[in-house]
């Protein structure tokens, strides 16, 4: 019989070490909530501030507002926004649904390829689609004559490139949603002789109802705090986004560029509210003794379902080839044969193959540093089981980012960051600032990715460790951040594709040592050197295409080392 | 004051819902406590004042005359086990056990040699390896009590330990939780809702009801002398009559006057009188035995294996009775529904409850 004797391994009373740890997570929690003040919501109060005052810093209460509104120009480019958004999100919804009814809710062949081709366009920057439409439609394009007296540039450029470039977003929503449609629900409407079409109307339809309401907005987001697209196909036709730019890198008018900025933050924050509302509605309805649904082959449905995804798939790949294509063309439309002189960067305005390294760089640092951060604080909201409404406030800091729009951040930011008087001004100008605008602008999924990962883990977890006297820190290293692998390095593959493609908020940040890439493409677009634009878009996906490949590997190497306690 | 750990008037609210009023309890050397109660009653939140993980509102939690309602859990010294085990995922059964052990500095020989004793405690040796996962429902809960026992804790504390089993694995591991903390002589508070689970493991059974301790005894005393309405229907089944008090050992159900077990009730108090189903005696027709012998209609019987239940119509106490007989009794009557026979409530077997 085995002895008990091992009074040496008896706990000793610990509360001063008890005390060390509760105030070490308040401390924690505390810093956690003052850099997402910093880097977050003092930026854009110092944006709605800013509206309030002119030029010399008087105070003049809302008369920019009145200013704004006596503006036919700028009232013009807020309809438009407007109209070009809930437009766009329509058409982006309307054909991303059918594709993701196809994707799950069929038997159609080539699922793989069909996915995989619809989400290329993640990768690319939203300058992209706008440089490939101005190839195939533009004055000198391919495919001109196709739209008759009707130009490129301006409302038809903007919506075919913003539904482009958020097609892959809206899908994944909604191929989410139709995923976990209830399998019990489809085999009782069919034993109860229901048609196809009734089974669509009373099943699918409900069930993906909350997805198409999420999906639309988030496009409708998207869209309207997009600055890529209609800089580059825009034409005359001005939208808030590209007034926010004007108004302050164009006539360094920065109030005016503020009131801008805050007519952009109303529709994103209203979106956000109803998202948020519908997404715990949606939480709600699922059952969780659902089961999968197997979709039963049906040769008519699967073939028009696949005639439409190829149409569509078709139109993704001309979207980005064309681009690329361009790109390796001596000289666009008059000599084809392929060359490397507008990968030349050295020569073109842009700041060069510099700007592709600062991108690089800070696509980096934006991974590693995001990851870490969000997965800190996903573990301060969701395991303590002190400080109840610091945690709260956390979640809700953490959640900001999603209603704030790249552009109204990196205003934020100068109005921030160089205010006279802040000591942490001598980060402007710098990289550092660039990456912290980047982890912040990108910080809210990456934030609920993490918090996800962590609550499927058993709660009892740290009661456990308490109950033994083992320090938090410890069942963090050991257990929570181990089983939590994966999801890190997922989450760090989605801040490096976000850094390496984002122009919105970097764009008012960069200065001339830290040039980035995709700001590079805006710039020598704007100087008309429209191939090598081409060109290092397509440098840009092909890094992000890679970048997120290699953290996908990283994530199956973490599965094969760290967790082979999930294979029985 | 010899008792290991006193609870002293223990109360706990959570907004305006009263969970624990007023808790006394006295836990002596080298027992096991079952906390016992539907859900709801407060024993979890009790079971986790205890443990530190909430704090009491009112009252005192002494551990060899010391207060300790203020320490936080690891302070405490227990050992617990929860309802889910929480084993984590990614450690191996031997580096589960272990988790608890390397703070308090000890050399890590000392801490792979207490984790391969603990392992053979509960019969593990072979499975030092393997995952959570590759586990056994059983033998996850094993490896979750060494883990528990593995620092050498002053008290063990058990949430519903057996809940997530299937019933034979449950039966098996009571009896193995019951021995090992017998060998141990540690003392161990569990808590479940279950009553076989509680009688059959606890040398002391503490039943809750609303936050209140219903009534605290070893479980023959809790099975035979149910003091309350509620404790004779939870422990066990129980016929219940509503009677008054007449004298001593003499009470009125209806028109007919029973004898019972004596009670300290006055005469003419309200009562209810139980009795359980196996004492009452079914006889033939017209075996009147005297006292407290009664006609009855026999509505039907139910086969339980080894034993026969029999549902009675008792006019004359204007209620169901429930019999259960022992199958095959060579002394019974072949039961035919719907026939008429007598049944007795034997006087010591007739309780009066509060």
């Amino acid at each position: 019989m085995p002895t008990i004797a091992a009074a040496e391994l008896r706990l000793p009373a610990r509360r001063g070490a008890f005390d060390r740890e509760r105030w070490l997570t308040g401390v924690g929690l505390l810093l956690a909530v003052a850099l997402l003040m910093l880097t977050v919501a003092l930026p854009v109060g110092a944006l709605v501030g800013q509206s309030l005052f002119d030029r010399s810093g008087a105070f003049v209460g809302l008369a920019n507002f009145a200013r704004y509104l006596e503006s036919p120009a700028l009232l013009q480019s807020a309809f438009n926004s407007l109209w070009l958004a809930a437009l766009s999100a329509v058409l982006c919804t309307a054909i991303a649904y059918v594709y993701a009814h196809a994707l799950t809710l069929s038997c159609m062949p080539g699922k793989g390829v069909l996915r995989a081709v619809a989400l290329v366009p993640l990768f690319a920057p939203s300058l992209l689609p706008a440089i490939s439409l101005v190839y195939l439609f533009g004055n000198q394009g391919l495919f001109k004559d196709w739209l008759g007296d009707t130009s490129i540039y301006g409302p038809l450029g903007i919506v075919l490139g913003s539904v482009f470039w958020t097609l892959p977003h809206a899908l994944l929503i909604l191929t989410t949603a139709m995923a976990t449609s209830d399998g019990r629900l489809y085999e009782a409407a069919q034993t109860l002789g229901a048609s196809r079409w009734r089974i669509w109307r009373t099943v699918t339809l409900p069930a993906s109802r909350y997805g198409l309401i999420v999906a639309a907005m988030v496009v409708f987001v998207l869209v309207i705090t997009d600055f890529g697209v209609p800089k580059v196909v825009g034409g005359q036709t001005g939208v808030l986004a590209t007034d926010i730019y004007k108004q302050v890198v164009g006539q360094q008018n920065f109030q005016m560029g503020a009131v801008v900025g805050f007519v952009l933050l109303v529709p994103a924050v209203l979106s956000f509210l109803v998202e948020r509302r519908v997404r715990r509605r949606q939480a709600a309805a699922l059952s969780a003794r659902a089961t999968p649904y197997a979709p039963a082959p049906a040769p008519v449905r699967d073939r028009a379902l696949l005639a439409f995804c190829a149409v569509a798939a078709l139109a993704i790949m001309v979207m980005i080839g064309m681009a690329v294509f361009a790109s390796f063309a001596s000289y666009w439309p008059y000599t084809l044969t392929p060359s490397l002189r507008n990968y030349d960067f050295g020569n073109m305005d842009g700041g060069g193959w510099g700007s592709y390294l600062n991108s690089l760089r800070m696509a980096l640092c934006v991974a590693a540093i995001g990851a870490v951060a969000a997965f800190l604080s996903a573990y301060l909201v969701e395991k303590p089981r002190h400080f109840g409404p610091l945690r709260e406030l956390l979640n809700l800091l953490a959640n900001l980012p999603l209603a704030v729009p790249g552009l109204v951040l990196g205003v934020g930011y100068i109005f921030f960051f160089n205010a006279p008087g802040n000591p942490l001004q001598g980060l402007y100008g710098g990289m550092a600032i660039l990456v912290i605008c980047t982890v912040a602008h990108f910080f809210s999924v990456a934030h609920l990715s993490s918090l996800a990962a962590l609550r499927q883990l058993d709660r009892e977890y740290e009661l456990v460790s308490e109950s033994m006297g083992v320090p938090f820190w410890r069942t963090l290293w050991r257990i929570h951040l181990p089983v939590a692998l994966p999801t890190v390095l997922q989450v760090a593959g989605y801040f490096f594709v976000n850094a390496m493609t984002t122009v919105s908020a970097v764009v008012f940040l960069y200065s001339p040592q830290t040039t980035l890439a995709a700001v590079a493409v805006l710039n020598m677009d704007d100087a008309g050197d429209v191939a090598p634009a081409a060109a290092m878009a397509s440098l840009i996906m092909l890094t992000a295409a890679i970048g997120r490949g290699l953290f996908a590997l990283g994530g199956r190497w973490a599965l094969a080392r760290t967790q082979q306690w999930r294979n029985r | 004051m010899s008792s290991f750990l006193s609870l002293r008037g223990i109360g706990k609210s959570f907004g305006t819902t009263r969970v624990l009023d007023g808790i006394d309890l006295d836990i002596e050397p080298g027992e096991f406590v079952c906390l016992l109660g539907p859900s709801g009653c407060g024993k979890t939140t009790l079971l986790r004042i205890v443990c530190g993980i909430e704090q009491a509102d009112a009252g005192q939690l002494l551990l060899d005359g010391q207060d300790i309602g203020r320490l936080p859990p690891a302070a405490r010294g227990f050992g617990v086990v929860f309802q889910s085990y929480a084993l984590f995922p990614n450690l191996t059964a031997a580096q589960n056990i272990a988790y608890g052990l390397q703070p308090s500095g000890a050399l890590a020989r000392e801490i792979a040699r207490r984790s391969r004793e603990m392992l053979d405690l509960v019969g593990l040796a072979a499975h030092a390896d393997k995952y959570p996962v590759q586990l056994s429902g059983g033998q996850q809960q094993r490896v979750a009590l060494a883990r528990a026992l593995a620092p050498n804790p002053r008290l063990l504390l058990l949430d519903e330990p057996l809940s997530a089993l299937d019933a034979q694995v449950r039966a098996g591991l009571r009896g193995e939780i019951r021995a090992l903390q017998q060998r141990l002589g540690i003392v161990t508070v569990m808590v479940t809702h279950d009553q076989e689970e509680a009688l059959s493991m606890a040398d002391r059974v503490v039943l809750m009801h609303d936050g209140r301790i219903e009534q605290a005894g070893t479980p023959g005393e809790l099975y035979r002398r149910p003091r309350t309405r509620f404790a004779a229907s939870f422990v066990g089944r129980m016929n219940l009559l509503d009677a008054t008090v007449l004298a001593g050992d003499r009470v009125r159900v209806r028109d007919s006057e029973l004898r019972c077990t004596p009670s300290a009730l006055g005469t003419g108090a309200r009562a209810t009188v139980g009795i359980r189903p196996e004492h009452v005696v079914i006889r033939r027709f017209g075996e009147d035995a005297g006292v407290n012998s009664f006609a009855a209609r026999l509505l039907g019987t139910e086969f339980l294996g080894n034993r026969t239940a029999a549902r009675l119509a008792c006019d004359p106490l204007g209620i169901e009775i429930e019999a259960e007989l022992p199958a095959g009794d060579p002394r019974g009557e072949p039961l035919v529904p719907s026939s008429m026979v007598h049944i007795e409530l034997p006087q010591h077997a007739l309780s009066v409850l509060a």
